[in-house]
């Protein structure tokens, strides 16, 4: 519960990520992103910009997609999250849409790619046949500084080709 | 680009968010999407003491028809759930056109409606739809409620009649009426970017075919979302054509104030102006002539 202390004041939350059950005391003010980065050492969600333009902190709360730098940690208390680090069922297998990101070279320095795939992963679960220019309305929120999104765009095409199956 | 130290309270009933807000004012903010608030925070603009999270609010969401000929969208209402809402489609046609310009689809999953129209950034599209609508705005503090007109409600860059106590619960659009059409236009430097400028407008014919009445309001083109009350006005009772847009298009150049930025001039943003309101009132009427 909430101290009454008007500095540091922190709250006791359980949070549900990639199914497993957390349960931290948190201050006010520790972003989402960084809560999940920090205190439970899951870093695969990246930092980018901190003011929700570059989409690299997108994880999935309660099903869908969205920024987690815009969110408070203590705001997830008794949510659902998915990073990155759920994505694949386990360490020897990606999901078929980190292997055709890898096929189809749709990431050089991979800063941005846990997002997408975030991104991406939420959009192809609720439109699992989508055209190109629905593909690049989804990535319309992350920002890749490398590739010029084609080898993106080519990534999730084959992705969701592979998912239907 | 940490936000400062705050209190924070997830509000378990409205009553409570609002006693709270009133023993604290403007040293309290609402937290409702926080797409535009967190940010801010994040940069240390703004410093609230307090943040009434009122997302656990779940009875301030959701769209409801209200009589025959409006819609009320619970303040809380966020934008994945209106882009869903087929009801929203076929009612709020201007609103269903707009909501794809609306930043990107992760912020759309968390964004609301209230948040956004509380948040009064001139440049935001929703401001100018209610505006374009002529909506009304449901106001609730501890001492009470008030519906206040859109046309009342934006007062400027950031500034609203909310007063310190009061918190945005619903907004109420008119339904779109038969024989009418609206039409959505911006341009922005890249998808979901803010709008370079954006025109909403609504056109509601008469049995002749001629208009009876037509809306136009402008994003990004003053202080505040802006009604081209002379354009609208001289659409009345006229049968629209290429003379009438044009015209149109002339006044709204003349009724708007745009601040100009490093991305476009004042100039440019009023010949934008002028070029979307032409084209947005000749589909606008298009789509009454056939009915939807």
């Amino acid at each position: 519960m909430a101290t009454d202390a008007d500095n540091g004041e922190t709250h006791d939350i359980t949070v549900t990520v990639n199914g497993v059950p957390y349960r931290r005391e948190v201050e006010a003010r520790l972003l989402l992103s960084d809560f999940l980065r920090h205190d439970l050492t899951l870093a695969g969600t990246h930092v980018g910009c901190e003011h929700g333009v570059c989409g690299a902190c997108t994880i999935i709360f309660d099903g869908a997609a969205v920024r987690s730098c815009l969110m408070f940690a203590a705001q997830a208390d008794g949510h659902a999250i998915i990073t990155v680090e759920g994505l694949a069922g386990d360490r020897e297998h990606l999901h078929p849409l980190q292997a055709a990101m890898r096929e189809c070279h749709g990431l050089q320095c991979g800063y941005c790619t846990p997002g997408i795939l975030m991104t991406m992963k939420a959009f192809l679960d609720e439109t699992p046949q989508p055209d190109e220019a629905q593909i690049r309305e989804a990535l319309s929120g992350n920002l890749c500084r490398c590739t010029g999104y084609q080898h993106i765009v080519e990534a999730m095409q084959l992705a969701a080709e592979r998912l239907r199956k | 680009m940490k936000p400062a130290p705050f209190r924070y309270v997830a509000a378990r009933s409205l009553e409570q968010a609002l006693q709270l807000k009133a023993a604290h004012g403007d040293e309290a903010r609402f937290l409702a999407g926080g797409q535009s608030l967190v940010p801010t925070m994040n940069f240390r603009l703004t410093q609230p003491a307090l943040l009434i999270d009122i997302n656990p609010l779940t009875a301030c969401a959701g769209v409801q028809q209200s009589g025959a000929r409006s819609v009320r969208i619970g303040a809380l209402t966020r934008y994945r759930t209106l882009e869903r809402d087929a009801e929203t489609a076929r009612n709020l046609p201007l609103l269903r056109e707009a909501l794809p310009h609306i930043a990107h689809p992760q912020i759309r999953n968390r964004g609301t409606i209230g948040g956004n129209l509380a948040h009064a950034d001139p440049a935001s599209e929703m401001p100018a739809i209610v505006l374009a609508l002529a909506g009304r705005l449901r106001a609730q503090s501890v001492r009470g409620e008030r519906w206040i007109a859109a046309a009342e409600f934006f007062k400027g860059a950031l500034t609203t009649a909310l007063e310190p106590d009061e918190m945005l619960t619903e907004v109420e659009l008119p339904a779109a009426p038969p024989r009418s059409g609206a039409c959505f236009m911006e341009v922005a430097r890249r998808r979901g970017d803010f709008a370079i400028i954006g025109v909403a407008c609504t056109v509601e014919l008469d049995g002749d075919g001629s208009c009876r009445q037509a809306r136009i309001a402008l994003c990004n083109a003053g202080d505040g979302p802006i009604f081209a009350r002379a354009a609208s006005a001289s659409l009345a009772g006229r049968s629209i054509g290429a003379a009438e847009t044009a015209a149109a298009a002339a006044l709204v150049q003349g009724e708007i104030d745009p601040g100009g930025n490093v991305h476009a001039s004042r100039d440019y943003q009023r010949h934008i102006a002028g070029v979307l309101t032409a084209r947005a009132l000749k589909t606008a009427n298009e789509r009454a002539q056939r009915g939807h």
